[in-house]
């Protein structure tokens, strides 16, 4: 039986009434035309349907829509602010991190929660979080350096 | 053709930075379609100019206009068949144009891989587009350049001699008078004078003037990419479009016998069509979709057929394998000569498993009919051949069939056929509607095609001196890129014999060349070995090429092979290895480590030297290194399709191990840029040196020679 739900994405409040078992994902892609979340095998096993939930790594191909009910869930295409992008996207750009760029959003947002909860990380750190998210072009090295870069340049602006 | 219609449609902004565009330069009066693209790029072409030019790709001259396009704004439009997938070709081509056309590159929109706009340069395969695709684009950009040059000449009156081509302008050097591009793009001279055939022999600028090619020029849509804006062929939403699902057989060879689609047919919003074996439904979400196929599939009566399982595959190959008739093996001097002379005769027996290529982006097509003409967009490597075939399908004209591959999620050789773009255009016409089908991963891993096993038979003869004299060298099942040996060998007898194959397969990142390599460059260790020689003087001992030895000797310098190679530290060992294919070549060392306990290989470093002529982008030709690196790690350490009765048992990737952050190792690549010939293409040979010199390490750490792919199911079997 269909639900309402009702969520706050990339700061707009959406309400959706739909299956409350049918994935976060597909609700994205589906229903709300945000389409920069990517299938990739739908068990969480590869990190291209990452978003942020209350700031926290969501898998949404694996998270039933009624749990994002009451809660705010940010898309790669909610993380620019206007023109202006985030410093983790800007560091992708940076450092040409990007091949064929599907994984590149789950891999940014899972940069953008990683730098919240350590702005500092060591290599084995950012290995160690990221290693959920594939990415089959194997762009491993330069996406290591755009986190070290994206969390150089979020403590330079921290402390002016 | 395209109608207004359709363009006001496809116009329809799903996001706003597509509109200021179209109102800056929409001009449907004239030039009579627009077509906007996935990434937001708005271009106009002249009405039947790129249609007319469509089939003449493959080498066969084509008209300037084909090519490219002068916008009154001064940019320019350049056509190309070939897609983006990762592999960097979107800013390779478009420095390509710049460079002939002298000017900036984001002077340049390159549209690419749209059949209704785009010249056919061929399947976006086999590292084609550096040496067939840049050079044309060039002789086309180059041509424009003259064309355009003539035309100043003419209106000044003066020899094209007496002026200078820059940043698009040209400049009469005596009274520093000025014309543009964009200036003679309103002249009515210019549709006739790009009408003219591109002369093959056109001259192109030499390398050592380079000013756009041999630069870090980042890809050109790379923005859309970080924001999600850009739209991959699996974000394509038609109006009104609902999402398809296909029946899939229970296991490989399966028929369908009997199937009841009363219960899906009585489902709200549910389409399903049955046509012979072929049984699809489609519903407004994929969910929907989903549980008419489950309905469905609950009711089908299936007939299976036996299929050999991959624990007996090497043996089934080996039965099967067709090594006379046709298959004809090419030798040199005599191998019975060569193995008689011999002093010492090594026959070893090496194995590669299937696996796949698992691109982020499993295949995705959307598809729509409208007044008898079908639009696809679908990730595919050959718009053109996915068009043809639709066109065969459906018995319509190709005039009537338009692909289009919005730059898309990985291929890596495994996007040659169009299956979801079929697909979905069946559904979209049984139900008068647009239609996507988006596979699943287990889909993908299933019905997709796979890189082939191999079973590959070596026998090497030494001398009493330690030199290698016969060679005989035999490839079943996987085909016969890099087969032949780059040492000097007196006798040698290779073959490549095909089998039957119980797997679907085909192409793959450098294909044959890596299994082959694998066995050449491992067996070439045995050998040194056998010879009691240190590997790498060895090779350099039966090594004529230059361009091999200079990366072989770069990466053994870099890495301090020498001094590595003596060091004995437990559980440790390095190897190397080096190969050529697709006029590239390669040399690698790795240091791995062992555990013995968990039966892991850690490989800890890879130096790798390479060198495909002068490098056209320095930064994108890095990325497909270190990307040919670790995507070599996954079939060299674990990736294996395993398979029994007809079905795949680890069709996902908890149970398909690829490569994670935390496999990376220590990388150092050394990119030679030798100017004196050709640039090959950079994205495949790379990764042929991995596995052998993992293999190679590996034995130097335990004793213990792998001869097969994957290596750790094998390290396992003999810890």
């Amino acid at each position: 039986m269909d639900v309402t739900i009702t969520l706050t994405i990339n700061g707009k409040e959406r309400t959706v009434v739909t299956d409350p078992e049918r994935s976060l994902l597909d609700v994205l892609r589906e229903v709300l035309h945000l389409t920069g979340a990517k299938y990739g095998c739908g068990e969480g096993r590869c990190g291209a349907c990452t978003v942020l939930m209350d700031g926290r790594r969501t898998l949404s191909c694996v998270t039933p829509v009624a749990k994002a009910d009451k809660k705010k869930v940010t898309t790669i295409e909610g993380l620019a602010d206007g023109d202006s992008l985030h410093p983790v996207q800007q560091a992708f750009l940076d450092e040409g991190a990007i091949q064929c760029g599907y994984c590149t959003p789950g891999m940014i947002l899972s940069t953008v929660a990683l730098l919240k909860n350590s702005p500092q990380p060591t290599d084995e750190q950012i290995a160690e979080w990221m290693n959920g998210n594939i990415c089959r072009c194997n762009g491993y090295t330069k996406i290591l350096k755009a986190v070290r870069r994206a969390a150089a340049q979020i403590a330079e602006v921290k402390i002016q | 053709m395209i109608e207004d219609t359709f363009v006001k449609e496809i116009l329809e902004p799903r996001r706003s930075e597509s509109v200021e565009e179209l109102s800056s330069e929409i001009e449907l009066s004239r030039r009579t379609f627009v077509q906007m693209l996935g990434t937001g790029l708005l271009i106009t072409v002249t009405q039947g100019v790129s249609l007319g030019q469509r089939r003449s790709g493959g080498g066969r001259s084509i008209t300037v206009a084909a090519r490219v396009h002068l916008n009154r704004d001064g940019t320019i439009t350049v056509m190309t068949g070939k897609v983006e997938e990762g592999q960097g070709s979107r800013a390779q081509l478009t420095q390509a144009a710049a460079e002939e056309l002298r000017v900036a590159v984001d002077q340049i929109r390159l549209v690419m891989s749209d059949t209704a706009l785009v010249p056919d340069d061929g399947r976006t395969a086999g590292s084609r587009t550096t040496p067939s695709t840049v050079p044309a684009v060039r002789r086309g950009a180059a041509t424009a350049r003259e064309l355009l040059t003539r035309l100043a000449a003419k209106q000044w009156k003066l020899d094209t001699n007496a002026l200078n081509v820059r940043n698009g302008t040209i400049t009469n050097r005596k009274t520093r008078q000025t014309l543009t591009y964009a200036d003679l793009a309103k002249t009515k001279e210019i549709d006739e004078a790009f009408k003219q055939r591109i002369p093959s022999d056109i001259t192109l600028t030499p390398v050592n003037q380079w000013q756009a090619l041999g630069t870090s020029v980042p890809r050109p849509n790379s923005r859309d990419i970080v924001t999600g804006a850009h739209l991959y062929p699996s974000d394509i939403v038609r109006p009104n479009m609902l999402y398809g699902k296909i029946l899939r057989p229970p296991s490989y060879g399966a028929t369908l016998e009997s199937i009841d689609l009363s219960e899906a047919r009585a489902m709200k919003d549910v389409f399903v069509v049955r046509d012979g074996q072929f049984v699809g439904c489609a519903a407004p979400s994929t969910v929907r979709a989903a549980q008419a196929l489950k309905a469905i599939a609950k009711t089908a009566s299936w007939k299976t057929v036996p299929h050999p399982s991959s624990k007996e595959i090497f043996s089934y190959l080996k039965k099967h394998a067709r090594t006379g008739g046709r298959s004809r093996p090419r030798t040199r001097g005599s191998i019975e000569k060569g193995l008689a002379d011999a002093s010492k005769v090594l026959s070893e027996t090496y194995e590669v498993a299937y696996i796949q290529h698992t691109p982020m982006e499993p295949r995705a097509a959307a598809a729509e009919w409208k007044d008898s003409k079908l639009t696809v967009w679908s990730g595919v490597d050959g718009p053109q051949a996915v068009q043809g075939d639709l066109a065969r399908t459906f018995g319509i004209p190709t005039e009537r069939v338009r692909v289009i591959v919005p730059d898309m999620g990985g291929g890596f050789g495994g996007k040659h056929t169009g299956e979801a773009a079929e697909e979905a255009a069946r559904l979209a016409k049984a139900f008068h509607r647009p239609v996507a089908v988006h596979w699943t991963r287990a889909e993908e891993f299933t019905w997709a095609y796979f890189r082939p096993a191999a079973v590959i038979e070596c026998k090497g003869g030494l001398d009493a001196n330690g030199s290698l004299i016969a060679w005989d060298f035999t490839n079943i099942n996987a085909g016969g890129a890099a087969i032949d040996t780059p040492y000097n060998i007196a006798n040698t007898k290779i073959l490549s014999a095909s089998s039957d194959s119980p797997l679907r397969q085909g192409a793959y990142r450098c294909l044959a060349a890596t299994a082959n390599n694998f066995a050449r460059e491992s067996f070439m260790d045995e050998l040194a070995a056998a010879a009691g020689a240190d590997p790498l003087a060895f090779r350099l001992a039966h090594l004529e090429n230059p361009r091999i030895r200079n990366v072989l000797e770069t990466v053994a310098r870099h890495f301090n092979w020498p001094e590595r190679r003596k060091k004995v530290t437990p559980e440790l060992g390095v190897g190397l290895a080096c190969g050529t294919e697709k006029n590239s070549v390669v040399a690698a060392c790795v240091e791995v480590g062992i555990d013995r306990k968990r039966g892991e290989i850690k490989v800890h470093q890879v130096c790798e030297a390479f060198e495909c002529g002068p490098i056209q982008n320095p930064a994108n030709l890095l990325s497909q290194v270190q990307g040919c690196i670790i995507m070599g790690l996954g079939g060299a350490l674990r990736e294996e399709m395993q398979f029994e009765n007809g079905k795949i048992l680890n069709a996902s990737f908890a149970r398909y191990l690829v490569p994670r952050f935390k496999d990376v190792p220590k990388i150092d690549v050394h990119l030679i840029n030798k100017t004196d010939i050709p640039s090959a293409g950079g994205g495949e040979t790379p990764i042929i040196a991995i596995a052998p010199a993992i293999a190679n390490a590996v034995f130097a750490a335990t004793g213990i020679r792998i001869r097969s792919m994957p290596m750790r199911s094998a390290l396992l079997k003999q810890l």
